[in-house]
């Protein structure tokens, strides 16, 4: 049975301050009874000053504060108000500048856990007191905490070549600080250089990216390590340290000149599945594309025949300088970095899983990326927009919008650049071909600058519209007409009648999804994704690049799709926010952190593995944990896992958690009634 | 959408969309419909229907009744299915039609001798009095209602064709657990009256 | 030997007898045992759920009732009929998910002394049971007269596959455990599209028309294809494709003439049952000029029919892999499917 009065008098000076919050907390709780109930019942636990205010959060309702405890001597402050998540950092604020410790101050939510969630006058006011009265027993336990700080290096980890990474890498590197940049793939550009025009200004893709992927290349602050990915990262912000496994390229990068004589003269080829989207050739020595950042081409390792059965070698024979070095092998380096930062895109969605558009079983249907290699000049066909047997052009072309999403069955979300990406290609098909174009859709998302007179633009130009989400492409031909078409069958919802429009190639705008490995990645790097697989930022409206784990950042469409504006846009945002930190040279972490007493830890490690932070380490000589103060981001739950009950939070300790739970129980023990917490 | 309300839970009568969402098992979704159009360009009648499947439903949201159920759409539902499986919001669309048909002939809107629901009231005649379906007899029935005379010679070839190759019973086979086959359902159409 | 209720439906009794006799003549290859159940009654079709909602699960109420006493020990009833499939198992889903539908349901069995437990059969289509339960390997291995020059279209038709709450087939477009089984028994299989569009169902009495079309583009594609023959798995598609051909050939003046036949008659020829014993010749169409090309002796070498829609191109760009068909909606690796 838990104590009901401290015996003796507590000896703090407490202030209890409830707000109105206007008529959001005034209008279901009774401010001013709670402030007085306080005064009175808590006078015992020391509470010296009560009051109520209409916007604590004001400037002049910080100054209450820092006014009582100058003049009032208060050695602790209870805010009941709203939630910690929004003024915590306030009024902790105020309590500094009253020249108190600003740990020593409990934010207690009589909003979100009173007001605005009941409704019953009397009950809200009851629970009101309640809970401030666990705020005051709790904050009894407080203790003055410093912020950790942790110096930061300067240099920065950016994951991802694409144009989000690159933006990032060129805002730092100008600005003076030295960026690692980390691709995956043997050249930087990720997938825009892929693609043909940008919407909606029609600019070449590759002209306006290339300039921006050779200042990159041959920026002194950056050092570009293609071919490369992370293996490894520990440490925590400020202090990173990462290892990165650069796989062998098999060319001395030393020697080599980026002639290609070596792809010229290569045996081997296969299809490109990556850059080509499968619609083109390679060699198994090749670069990507002509412009690639770095110039060196790589060896495939599984399509070589020299690898495959040890003969051929006809790339090092032919190579002027000799660059070729079969016996290379994967280089694992280890860099420290300060801050991290993840741009690694998108992929797209696998259309074969919706067999009705007969992807993959119909030679003519194509898929948006597909498309974008047939249309680039670059491409398989130089730029010539024809049928997969390479030379036919198409009469009639179907372009269909929301391949796998906004399909409850694939992908929920809508992928945002879909309809401008259709647009675009139906602008292309036109204008190189004169062909019919029919784009089927469900509603037209244009929102950006010069969207929406992108698509009068393509209305200007006669290409038909029809509402309605395509049912299936099929080859099986009903009336005459439709013999060796491909039929896109859908409902016209304009007119209300079902329609089967003959066409001679289909385009699919495919749904961009998270990366295959979004789980091991963000495992990796100690971040969270959504169900979707898109890495979850630290606030959707007000903190867009941020994550929860201090010191890793993401950009781009790792985070969600969009388009490249707003990539760009993100690239520079997440550049400026790691500025921040490498200006201010060091950081302030919250205080907030467990510590294992290791008198009492017996070395089990279960702890070690629960950790979502990867925050505990082991000491094989001692046998026992200890927390990283710097990475443990005071979730408890290494706290509430251990057996030993070993580890402790400072800021949640036990007496706190326990002090709080008496006072939240005072009330219903003097009434004896058990707590009603319904409405 | 599991549990009906029970009558004195209504506060207010339910709108159409309601009631015929109500009426259909398990979660139907049609609050999720997003008026895409697949189902009525899956749908291999379609092009003989009044309204398409897709129509039908926002008739239903405008609280159009009367024009849904008078129309043509549900009974042209062949629960071919496709509609169902490709509904990117899982809109169980089939089922929805089966219970477009029982209002329309529960609330009075088929009218009698039309062909469709003939076809199912008959057909279920047969069920009900027999407990097995008679094919011969509801054949003949819907024939001699609701075919042109210029196309009996055609019926009376496929009839003749079907007897011959030992394909039809001239005469209804009757279940031995007949009374209580229809014990069940009287009483499950009492019950479903009750919850209405 | 594995043991499975039976539940033969409406019509198999007359209309579809033959697939009937052709399941039982080849179940003893297969290694099954039936237990038909007693005294079933009709599962309504799609006609008794268009008028009684509650009705129509407790008419199909009943069946589950009666198989539920009959179990002994097996709980899986096997289904024929694509129709009386989708309406069983459908039942039996709904029941099981929705509590208070099954106790509407169970109040009106107890009128007729009956009561039905949600979940305790299994329900599955014999095209289900024939090739996940008994497999592709041993069925090869009882082929004695393998049906090799024979140009199958395998045709599903709709209420197998579709709606498929239960997950049992993993393709509600393009399935192909018919080609594989069809392959397995030697035959030519055709890559037939339109294998999983409607018959028409109930239509040819409804309106007649529409019906036809429906029959129409299913006839004319596999003739195309140039079958010898269509299979099917439901009586339904059966009679519709059989039957009504005729009579569709005289609505659109053609001179369509492609067999159909059950799916289980193609398997017993190949394990050298007699066609009268598989209940060949009660078909509209007839199929025997086709069979007779792979009767007693192997076929003489044709020149390969011309093929109208050649999927592989040697020249021109290249065509996406096409992985084996295992492919879903949740086979996206990593992801959990939220329904």
């Amino acid at each position: 049975m838990a104590e009901q009065d401290n015996p003796q008098k507590s000896q703090e000076r407490i202030g209890v301050y409830v707000c109105h919050c206007g008529s959001n907390i005034a209008g279901t709780v009774d401010v001013e009874e709670v402030h007085r109930w306080a005064a009175e019942r808590l006078e015992q636990d020391g509470v010296v000053v009560a009051r109520d205010y209409k916007f604590m959060c004001s400037s002049l309702g910080q100054e209450l504060i820092e006014r009582d405890i100058k003049n009032e001597g208060l050695t602790r402050v209870v805010v009941a108000a709203c939630s910690p998540h929004l003024h915590e950092a306030t009024f902790r604020e105020a309590t500094k500048q009253g020249g108190l410790n600003p740990y020593l101050c409990e934010l207690v939510s009589i909003r979100e856990q009173v007001s605005w969630v009941h409704s019953d006058k009397q009950k809200a006011t009851e629970k009101a007191k309640a809970v401030v009265a666990g705020g005051v027993r709790r904050v009894i336990h407080n203790v003055p905490l410093e912020p950790m700080r942790v110096p930061i290096h300067p240099d920065v980890l950016i994951v991802g070549g694409g144009v989000t990474g690159i933006q990032a890498a060129l805002e730092l590197a100008n600005g003076g600080k030295h960026v690692y940049l980390v691709e995956r793939d043997s050249t930087i550009g990720g997938h825009m250089a892929q693609l043909d025009k940008t919407f909606p200004t029609l600019d070449c893709s590759a002209c306006i990216l290339t300039p921006r992927m050779v200042s990159a290349g041959n920026h002194r602050n950056i050092t570009l390590l293609t071919w490369s990915e992370v293996t490894d990262v520990s440490g925590y912000v400020g202090n990173f340290t990462v290892t990165i496994r650069k796989k062998a390229r098999y060319i001395n990068t030393n020697l080599c000149t980026g002639c290609g004589v070596c792809s010229e003269k290569c045996p081997k080829k296969v299809i490109d599945d990556n850059f080509e989207a499968g619609l083109g050739y390679r060699k198994a020595v090749y670069t990507s594309f002509p412009q690639a950042v770095p110039k060196y081409p790589v060896i495939d390792v599984e399509n070589c025949t020299y690898f495959l059965k040890g003969t051929c070698k006809a790339c090092e024979r032919f190579c002027p300088p000799g660059a070729i070095d079969f016996t290379q092998k994967d280089e694992f380096i280890t860099v420290p970095v300060g801050n991290i930062i993840l741009a690694t895109g998108y992929q797209t969605f696998d259309p074969r899983r919706i067999p009705q558009y007969g992807y993959g079983r119909l030679a003519n249907v194509f898929t948006s990326m597909e498309f974008e290699r047939l249309s680039n000049s670059a491409g398989p066909t130089g730029g010539k927009v024809v049928l997969r047997d390479g030379k036919t052009t198409p009469r009639a072309v179907g372009i269909i919008h929301c391949v796998g999403s906004r399909d409850r069955k694939y992908n929920n979300y809508c992928s945002a650049i879909c309809c401008m990406q259709s647009l675009k290609f139906a602008h292309i098909v036109k204008e190189r071909t004169g062909a019919d174009v029919y784009e089927f859709y469900i509603d037209m998302r244009t929102p950006g600058k010069s969207y929406d007179e992108f698509y009068q633009r393509n209305l200007e130009e006669g290409v038909l519209f029809v509402r309605g989400r395509v049912a299936e492409v099929t080859d099986a031909a009903r009336l005459p007409g439709e013999e060796g078409k491909l039929i896109i069958q859908a409902e016209d919802t304009l007119i209300g009648k079902q329609r089967r429009i003959p066409v001679d190639m289909v385009i699919l705008s495919t749904a961009l999804e998270p990366r295959s490995d979004y789980e091991e990645v963000g495992k990796l790097f100690g971040i969270s994704c959504s169900t979707d697989g898109w890495f979850i930022e630290r606030h959707v409206k007000l903190d867009p690049v941020a994550t929860m784990t201090e010191g890793v950042f993401i950009a781009g469409c790792a985070v969600g799709p969009k388009d490249v504006p707003a990539s760009v846009s993100q690239g520079s945002a997440v550049a400026a926010r790691v500025f921040q930190y490498i200006q201010q040279g060091e950081i302030a972490l919250e205080p907030y952190r467990a510590t294992i007493d290791q008198e009492k830890c017996s070395g089990c490690r279960i702890c070690n593995d629960m950790c979502p932070f990867r925050a505990i380490l082991f000491h094989e000589d001692l046998m026992v944990s200890e927390v990283n103060p710097a990475l443990c981001q005071g979730c408890g739950t290494c706290v509430a896992a251990c057996p030993a009950g070993a580890i402790a939070g400072s800021g949640f300790s036990d007496e706190q958690i326990l002090a709080q739970i008496e006072g939240l129980m005072l009330i219903d023990q003097e009434q004896a009634q058990p707590v009603e917490a319904g409405l | 959408m599991n549990d009906a309300l029970q009558p004195e839970e209504v506060q207010t009568k339910l709108n159409f969309l309601e009631e015929v969402m109500q009426a259909t098992p398990g979660d139907s979704r049609l609050e999720m419909c997003i008026q895409c159009g697949t189902c009525g360009g899956s749908c291999p009648s379609s092009p003989d229907m009044d309204h398409t499947p897709r129509t039908i439903f926002a008739m239903i949201r405008a609280d159009m009744r009367e024009a849904v159920l008078r129309s043509n759409t549900a009974w042209f539902c062949i629960s071919c299915y496709y509609c169902t499986v490709r509904c990117p919001q899982e809109v169980h669309i089939t089922d929805l039609m089966y219970t477009l048909k029982s209002m329309a002939v529960r609330q009075g809107f088929t009218q009698p001798n039309t062909p469709w629901s003939d076809w199912s009231l008959t057909f279920n005649e047969y069920v009900y009095n027999y407990g097995r379906a008679f094919e011969f007899g509801l054949a003949t029935r819907q024939g001699l209602r609701h075919t042109s005379l210029l196309k009996y010679p055609g019926l009376a070839q496929l009839g003749m064709g079907m007897l011959t190759k030992g394909r039809m019973n001239l005469t209804p086979r009757r279940i031995e657990g007949l009374e209580g086959l229809q014990k069940i359902l009287n009483r499950a159409d009492e019950i479903e009256g009750e919850s209405q | 030997m594995k043991k499975y209720l039976f539940f033969p439906g409406c019509s198999l009794e007359r209309n579809a007898r033959s697939y009937y006799d052709s399941i039982m003549a080849i179940r003893d290859d297969l290694d099954i045992e039936f237990e038909e159940i007693q005294d079933y009654n009709c599962c309504g079709a799609t006609e008794y759920t268009s008028i009684h909602r509650l009705g129509s699960f407790a008419l199909l109420g009943r069946n589950l009732a009666l198989a539920e006493k009959q179990s002994n020990g097996t709980h899986t009833m096997t289904v024929p009929c694509s129709a009386c499939y989708l309406n069983l198992s459908k039942t039996e889903h709904y029941l099981r998910t929705d509590a208070h539908l099954a106790g509407q349901v169970n109040q009106a069995l107890e009128a007729g002394g009956l009561h039905y437990n949600p979940g305790m059969l299994d329900i599955r289509h014999i095209l289900d049971i024939i090739f996940n339960d008994v497999g592709i390997d041993v069925i090869k291995s009882k082929v004695v007269h393998p049906l090799t020059g024979l140009r199958v279209a395998s045709y599903y038709g709709c209420m197998i596959i579709r709606p498929d709450y239960e997950n049992r087939f993993p393709d509600p477009e393009y399935p192909d455990l018919l080609e594989k089984l069809m392959s397995a028994l030697g035959a030519e299989v055709i890559d037939y599209p339109l294998r999983a569009h409607c018959c028409s169902g109930h239509m040819p009495s409804i309106s007649a028309p529409v019906a036809y079309e429906l029959i129409r583009r299913l006839i004319h594609t596999a003739d195309e294809y140039k079958a010898d023959v269509l299979v099917t798995l439901c009586p339904m598609c059966q009679l519709n494709l059989d039957a009504y051909q005729p009579d569709m050939n005289r609505h659109f003046n053609t001179n369509y003439h492609v067999p159909i036949l059950y799916f289980t008659q193609l398997m017993g020829l190949a394990f050298g049952k007699t066609a009268k014993e598989l209940g060949i010749g009660k078909e509209f169409i007839d199929a025997r000029p086709a069979l007779s090309r792979i009767g007693i002796e192997v076929p003489p070498a044709e020149p390969a029919p011309e093929v109208r829609h050649p999927r592989k191109k040697e020249e021109g760009l290249p065509m996406p892999k096409m992985p084996a068909k295992n492919m879903s909606a949740s086979s996206q690796g990593g992801k959990d499917e939220v329904k």
